[in-house]
This record gives structure tokens, C-alpha cells and sequence, in this order.
């Protein structure tokens, strides 16, 4: 990154051992940047111990919104030099990057010293002894917005801002510990963040996985059933506290198959109903999911994925679960999968998913990932959305009532516990119209055959993917790896090469006459992924006909897919 | 308490029952939990339309299409989550839990301690038959461990579960024991169990008469109604459920833990949430 675009934003790592404060810095870093009109990103990378340990706070600062971490970091703050090297692979520095560490904190490690970055020192540790209750990371805060052009005053009334204007004594140490850090901030050659004076009115800040609970609830979800997994629990934790006030209620489950359960039985009772996991959580949902696709029982099931298989990395992203949710039920089982397309793009799908869920009457599989989840970004308010989200029920009163009526668009109205004249057994075997178990031949056609065409026939509408932009190359993508393929092509088009992007929200069912379409006039499409096996080239490749050539670039996780790697794709495959 | 309103119109049991028949074997007890049932329910007078029964996989778990109420035949051993789901989400609706001895303790047992230990207001009637026979004769937890089978030659030699005094330990609010040679008797447990606020299970000893054609006739001689009066000490239930023979009859515990049922707030227009996010 060159000189004048850093002003545009920078990217910033904290790092340091357990008990440093390295996230509550982080936090108080992006806080400050927000007061003075920057969006924001925060991921957060920790080693494998439950308390303490060492952590990196990662932040990208920018004047425009960000979605995704950029391709190297320009600062690297070390408040220690413990266990730095675990995260070696997931700090990219160069030359132009400098890093501000303390002269006391011993040898640097060797791949900080190989990337060839500037070092300037303060003496963070030294100077937070001088100050009564001084922190070594508001030393730090103070010597890096110094650094960055940040005004100390930010930093100081972030701080305020979290400790609460009840300590006052806290305040005055943190003031005092990020003035000293100010003072004595080394001379490195960063170009200073543009800033405004004033909070710009209209901003959010949120995780992925609080705005997927948010975006649940305005869809209209009552009864949420989970169990804690890594990195899907702030989703069930955001909501426990928030469902309430929405007239719903949150039930911790003993396992993941009682979660399932749980959110069946809820919605077969009329309330409309969500949980959240992870890949091994999934994988125990498979079952009931079937269930819910013979029962006809709308639910919806968040996968935040992680690193798999088995335990894998739980707290590292990858998008490998498509497999799993796409072909993971026995059975011919017709259902929906979709994804979201960045952080704030959990909200939109997250709600949108409630409504697929209640009006095809069927389970909806999100597959959100841990860089969406469990990163906060500080975005622009999003736009509101409305669906006409209505589950269809028989008309009162219930004359002859056939639960699962062979209707044209495969959608039968259902009944709920109540509702005279409407009982029926909702059911996993094979049944007929009425909802009576039946092995004939002809019952199990004419309703697999319904299940499929209610959602063959729905029309999802513009929802199903964004596509921008045009030329004989395209990128087709999905979920968390859109974010970095947009950035790629942005900075692509500053090159003169003309890309088009597909990124697919809509995975299951597959959309092929919009697909086509959308792949029209293209001589090559990449297809960019965070798995090792190229799960979406497969899944493309199995549903629709392409004429294009069609090139395979998955890259597993844990490591994000950063924008200039996708560039250097598109530049690759720009050419004959 | 209990959100059961008694009806002015009275109820006959066939009020309760479907037009599907059923597939038990004749004379299987599972025909006479049926018949309970649908006698208990007349008896609470509830309207149908109230009554929600959930049950998972094997013979016991057909029971719901063979009544006239909502039911939800789900996959095996997860009635219990599913009950559980529908009762927290809809309290107006009396919802009746139907399983057997492998759904409900080998593939569901861990969802039975936590249903037990929850508290939720459900009635958990548990067909016992010690056999697996809708897959035709595989030991079950509640089988003797010398009993002979395809896949346990010779008896499993593992000592056989005992379920009452595992829902005791894990909070069950109503423990009852019933054997289905006594349709009235076991009517008159679904009542009280229905009646009583809480999680009440429910094991009605279900001769099979296929895979187990003795024990219709043993159990007719050993069951016996229990000679002590219903207890709502937890001490004393469990001294007595951990001494008694497997075919004491009666209201075994009653105690009077409050039920679990979150209390949703007032219905607030989701927009407000924003100020969870907005800076």
C-alpha cells in the first residue's frame, strides 16, 4: 500500500500475552477511530488456552467501509513478544510496515525482523510504572495514536466510555498513561489517518453474529433452541437477553439434537423458530432436518463454520460446510441454503431466511463463517428490509383438512395446536394428503414431488445473488469470501481489467436460467472459495451447464482470502 | 399451574381416537395405552384441538396418529426435545410425550434426564416392553441381562436400567408405574400425571407379545398396587424406588417443584434493538 492510500485507512495489529489487554484495546482503538468519523473492522485471533494466552487484536481503519481484512498489516503494536510467532502466518508485514514494540520486551522474533519493517520503540512497560494505576496498553494506545494522527483525546474518552464515568480515578490513570505514550511515541514514517472532529450520525457497530440475532428477530423468530459452540454462541448469547423483549423465549439445550428438536417442536406450535451452531453441531442436526424437510416444518438453522473436519480450528474461519448442508440430509430431501455475503449482509440474510423458512415451510440453512461472526465492523446503518413473511394456514373453520394437500405451488396450508377441525400428525414417514403413514409407492412420489416443487417454483427474486459489473472474465464466489473478490476488483477496474462478480447468496436451490444469464459473454470464470476440495466448483458443476471455461481456486482455510490474492487471480486469468 | 380449562360439553373417549389403525400386534399392551389415553383425556374433557402428543420411533411411537389430537411423530429417542419446544412456545396446549423403553432410554436418555431436570409441563408416558420390536427383538436397557437374542446371544449380562429412580435423581416432579392388564388404572395415572404441574413420567409396563410372550401372563401375577400411599418426599421415594420390585403399581412421587416456563416479555416492536448497535 503506497503513501497516499494509507491516508485512506490503515491496518493495525495489537499483540501481546495474556492479561496485556490486547482486546480491550483493540476495542477502545476502533471506538476512538469511530468518533472521528472512520468505519472500522476488528477480528480477533487467540491461542488455544481458555483464559489469558496470547492474542492479536486486528484492525483496518478506514474513510470508506470495510468488510474484510486488506492484504498486509501497516502497524504492528507489540505490547510483548510472547507466542507472537504462533501468529506469524495470519500477520502479514512488509517493508513499508512498522512495528512498535518495547525496548524491554527482549529479541524480536525472527519473522518480524525477516519482514523488514521499520521499528521504533517506546518504553511502554517503564512508563506505565510511572503513572498510579497505569496500564502498559493505554501507553501503547497513546504512542500509536500519536503514531496514526489520532487525537489522544479519543483514545481518552473511549476509554471513559467503557469504564464508565463512575471511575473517575481509572480515567485520570488512563488519561495520564496514553498522554506519557503520546509524548514519547517514536518518529516512524506512517502516514496519518484522515480524520473528522465530529461522530458522523448514523453509524452501527456490530458482530456478524449479533446482527444474524438481529436480523432473525426481524423475520420474525420467537423461539430460539442452542447449545454453546464455538463461534456461533454470541449469536444464542446476543439473542437470550434480546428474544424476550420480542415476546419470544431462548432455551439452552442439552445437545444439539435436542436444539433441533426443540426448534421443531416451537414452530410445529406456530412460533416461528431458529438455532445456531457449527459444523459438529450441524452435523448432529442433519437427522432432524431431514425431519423437518418431511414433516414440512419451517425452521431455520445458522452454521457459522469454522476449520473442519471433526473439532478442526474452532475458532478459525473456513467454508467448508457447503457439502454438509447442501447434501448432508438421507434421503431425497429438498431444503434451502443460503449465505451471507459480508458482516452487515448477516442482517439482510438472517431475516431473509426467516421468510424462505416460513413461507416454503421447510428448514433454511445459513452458512455464516467465524470471519463473519465473530468480527465487528463499523458500517453505515443498514437498510431497512420488509418481506411479507406469512406461513399458510387453512381457512376458518376447517372443513375437510389435508395436511399435506397436493397443491400447484407445493405449499399446503398448516394447521396449528389450536385450531379446531385442523389436527393432524406431522410426520417423518412416508404419508399421504392427510398425513397418514403410507409405504404405496404413489404417496411417497406425489409428496417428494410436492416438497421439490415448492421450492422449484419460488421465486427468490434479485436476492439470489450480486452480480456487478461485466467483461469476459467473472468470479463467481460465495459467502465471506465475496468481500475480499470485490475489493480484488475494484482495484482490478483501477487496472483497466474489466471483471464481473457473481457471489451467491442463494446456494440451494440451484438458480440455472438466472446463473446462465448472469455467466453471459463470459470466456472464463474463477471460482474463488475458502475450502481445500472446491466445494462450490463441484456443487457448480454438478447443476449447471457452463460454457464457460471454468477454473477451480479454492484455498481452505484458516488463513482470510485477502484481497490482492484474489487480484492476482483475476490478473492471471485476465490473460489468454 | 396447570392452563387446562375443563370444557362444559362432556368428551367421550372415541372423541379422542383417529380413523387410522393401528399397526401393534393384537394383544399388544400398546392397545391399551391407547385406550387409557383416550379415556384420560375424556376424563380431563379437553378438547382435541388442545392436546398435542409427540412421540419418536419404535412400536409405542405410533401412537399419535392413532388419536384425534395434533401429533408429532419425530425421529427416535427426540420426543422429549421436541415436546419440550412445542410446550415453552405454546403453554396453552397440554402436550402428552409418547415413547418406549429403547426410545426413551438408550438413543433419548440423555434428553430424559434433562427433561426431568427442566421441569417443563409435560406428561411422559413410557410403553416398557424390556424389547426392541418394531426391529424385532434386540435387548433394550430395561431387558434382563440373561435375556437371549440375535444380537446379545446368550443375554447381554449388562444389569438393566432403572428409569424411576434415574427421573427421581434427575427432578422429575410426578413418578408413576402402571401395567396395561389395568386400562383404568392406567387412565387414572394420565390423568394425575396431566393434572400435575411439572414433567410426570409415566412407565406403563407393555407386555409384547411377540418378542415377549411371557410376560403378559408374569406380569398379570407379579404387578401389586403399591402398599404405601404416593410420597412427596424425595428421600423417602427414593428408598422406595430403589427397593421395590419393578411391578409396584400406583403415584410413586408427587413433589412440587414449580414447572419451567420462560415468561416472554411484552411483544415489542423489534425496531427498537437498533440501540443495541447504533453508535
Amino acid at each position: 500500500m503506497s503513501a497516499s492510500q494509507a491516508a485512506e485507512g490503515l491496518s493495525i495489529v495489537l499483540t501481546g500475552s495474556g492479561g496485556a489487554g490486547v482486546m480491550t484495546a483493540g476495542q477502545t482503538l476502533l471506538e476512538a477511530a469511530t468518533s472521528c468519523g472512520l468505519y472500522g473492522l476488528m477480528t480477533r485471533s487467540t491461542g488455544p488456552q481458555i483464559r489469558g494466552g496470547e492474542a492479536a487484536a486486528m484492525l483496518r481503519l478506514s474513510t470508506k467501509p470495510v468488510q474484510c481484512p486488506d492484504d498486509k498489516f501497516d502497524i504492528l503494536l507489540a505490547l510483548d513478544f510472547e507466542n507472537v510467532q504462533r501468529f506469524a502466518a495470519e500477520l502479514p508485514l512488509d517493508s513499508r510496515s512498522v512495528i512498535v514494540a518495547d525496548p524491554s520486551a527482549g529479541e524480536m522474533p525472527a519473522f518480524l525482523k525477516a519482514s523488514g519493517a521499520q521499528v521504533g520503540y517506546v518504553e511502554m512497560k517503564k512508563l506505565a510504572k510511572t503513572v498510579a494505576g497505569g496500564r502498559i496498553s493505554m501507553v501503547a494506545l497513546g504512542a500509536l495514536a500519536h503514531v496514526v494522527g489520532l487525537p489522544e483525546s479519543a483514545i481518552v474518552e473511549a476509554v471513559a466510555a467503557s469504564l464508565g464515568r463512575k471511575k473517575p480515578e481509572a480515567v485520570k490513570a488512563s488519561e495520564d498513561a496514553v498522554r506519557l505514550g503520546a509524548v514519547n511515541a517514536p518518529a516512524l514514517a506512517v502516514p496519518k489517518l484522515r480524520i473528522s472532529t465530529a461522530r458522523p450520525a448514523g453509524r452501527w457497530s456490530f458482530t456478524g453474529n449479533e446482527a444474524t440475532g438481529f436480523g432473525v428477530l426481524k423475520g420474525g423468530v420467537k423461539f430460539v433452541a442452542g447449545y454453546p459452540i464455538t463461534p456461533a454462541t454470541e449469536i444464542l448469547e446476543w439473542l437470550a437477553h434480546t428474544i424476550p423483549q420480542c415476546g419470544g423465549e431462548l432455551l439452552q439445550a442439552e445437545d444439539e439434537l435436542a436444539s433441533i428438536n426443540m426448534i421443531i417442536g416451537a414452530s410445529f406450535g406456530g412460533k416461528p423458530a431458529m438455532t445456531a451452531t457449527a459444523g459438529p453441531g450441524l452435523s448432529l442436526m442433519t437427522e432432524a432436518l431431514g425431519l423437518a424437510v418431511a414433516s414440512e416444518t419451517p425452521v431455520v438453522v445458522v452454521d457459522v463454520m469454522r476449520s473442519g473436519p471433526s473439532t478442526g480450528i474452532a475458532t478459525k474461519s473456513e467454508q467448508s460446510d457447503l457439502n454438509i448442508a447442501v447434501y448432508g440430509l438421507h434421503g431425497d430431501a429438498p431444503h434451502v441454503v443460503v449465505a451471507p455475503l459480508s458482516i452487515s449482509d448477516c442482517l439482510f440474510t438472517a431475516q431473509w431466511s426467516v421468510h424462505l423458512a416460513e413461507s416454503l415451510q421447510t428448514p433454511v440453512v445459513m452458512l455464516s463463517d467465524q470471519s463473519l461472526g465473530q468480527a465487528r465492523v463499523v458500517v453505515d446503518r443498514p437498510q431497512d428490509v420488509t418481506f411479507d413473511t406469512k406461513r399458510l394456514t387453512p381457512v376458518d373453520p376447517i372443513e375437510v383438512y389435508e395436511r399435506y394437500a397436493l397443491t400447484e405451488s407445493g405449499v399446503s396450508p398448516m394447521s396449528l395446536p389450536g385450531m379446531a377441525g385442523g389436527q393432524y400428525t406431522a410426520d417423518g414417514l412416508t404419508h399421504n394428503a392427510r398425513g397418514t403413514p403410507s409405504s404405496q409407492a404413489q404417496d411417497h412420489v406425489a409428496q417428494m414431488d410436492k416438497r421439490r416443487r415448492k421450492i422449484d417454483r419460488f421465486d427468490f427474486g434479485e436476492h439470489w445473488a450480486e452480480i456487478e459489473g461485466d467483461g469476459d472474465l467473472a468470479i463467481v464466489t460465495w459467502g465471506s469470501s465475496t468481500a475480499p473478490v470485490r475489493e480484488a476488483v475494484a482495484r482490478a477496474r483501477e487496472e483497466g481489467i474489466s471483471v464481473r462478480i457473481i457471489a451467491l447468496r442463494l446456494i440451494s436451490p440451484p438458480q440455472p436460467k438466472l446463473f446462465e444469464a448472469a455467466l453471459k459473454g463470459v470466456r472464463r470464470a474463477l471460482v474463488i472459495e475458502q475450502s481445500h476440495s472446491g466445494q462450490l466448483w463441484r456443487y457448480l458443476r454438478a447443476h449447471y451447464d457452463m460454457a464457460a471455461e471454468i477454473v477451480s481456486i479454492p484455498q481452505p482455510g484458516p488463513l482470510p482470502i485477502r484481497p490482492g490474492e484474489a487480484l492476482a487471480y483475476i490478473r492471471k486469468g485476465a490473460q489468454a | 399451574m396447570n392452563m387446562i380449562q375443563t370444557q362444559p360439553h362432556a368428551y367421550k373417549p372415541a372423541d379422542y381416537k383417529s380413523a387410522v389403525k393401528p399397526v401393534w400386534c393384537p394383544g399388544c399392551g400398546d392397545h391399551s395405552v391407547l385406550v387409557s389415553f383416550q379415556r384420560a383425556m375424556a376424563e380431563l374433557a379437553l378438547p382435541p384441538e388442545q392436546v398435542a402428543v409427540v412421540s419418536g420411533i419404535g412400536c409405542s411411537s405410533r401412537l399419535p396418529a392413532y388419536t384425534n389430537c395434533y401429533g408429532f411423530h419425530g425421529v427416535h429417542g427426540r420426543s422429549l426435545a421436541l415436546a419440550t419446544g412445542l410446550k415453552v412456545a405454546r403453554p396453552d396446549i397440554t402436550v402428552i410425550v409418547a415413547s418406549g423403553d429403547g426410545d426413551g432410554f438408550s438413543i433419548g436418555g440423555n434428553h430424559f434426564l434433562h427433561a426431568c431436570r427442566r421441569n417443563v409441563d409435560l406428561t411422559y408416558i413410557v410403553m416398557d416392553n424390556r424389547i426392541y420390536g418394531m426391529t424385532k427383538g434386540q435387548p433394550s436397557p430395561t431387558t434382563e441381562p440373561d435375556w437371549d437374542t440375535a444380537i446379545s446371544p446368550g443375554g447381554t449380562g449388562v444389569s438393566p436400567f432403572n428409569p424411576l429412580v434415574i427421573a427421581l435423581a434427575s427432578g422429575a416432579n410426578f413418578i408413576a408405574r402402571g401395567f396395561t392388564g389395568d386400562v383404568g388404572s392406567c387412565a387414572r395415572l394420565i390423568v394425575e400425571a396431566v393434572r400435575t404441574p411439572g414433567f410426570s413420567f409415566v412407565q406403563l409396563l407393555s407386555p409384547c407379545v411377540t418378542f415377549r410372550d411371557d410376560q403378559q401372563k408374569e406380569w398379570k401375577k407379579v404387578t401389586h398396587e403399591a402398599m404405601v400411599p404416593e410420597t412427596d418426599d424425595p428421600g423417602r421415594a427414593a428408598r422406595r424406588l430403589m427397593s421395590d420390585d419393578g411391578f409396584n403399581l400406583g403415584i410413586l412421587f408427587r413433589g412440587h417443584r414449580a414447572p419451567y416456563q420462560p415468561k416472554p416479555l411484552a411483544d415489542l416492536d423489534v425496531a427498537r434493538l437498533e440501540a443495541e448497535f447504533a453508535l
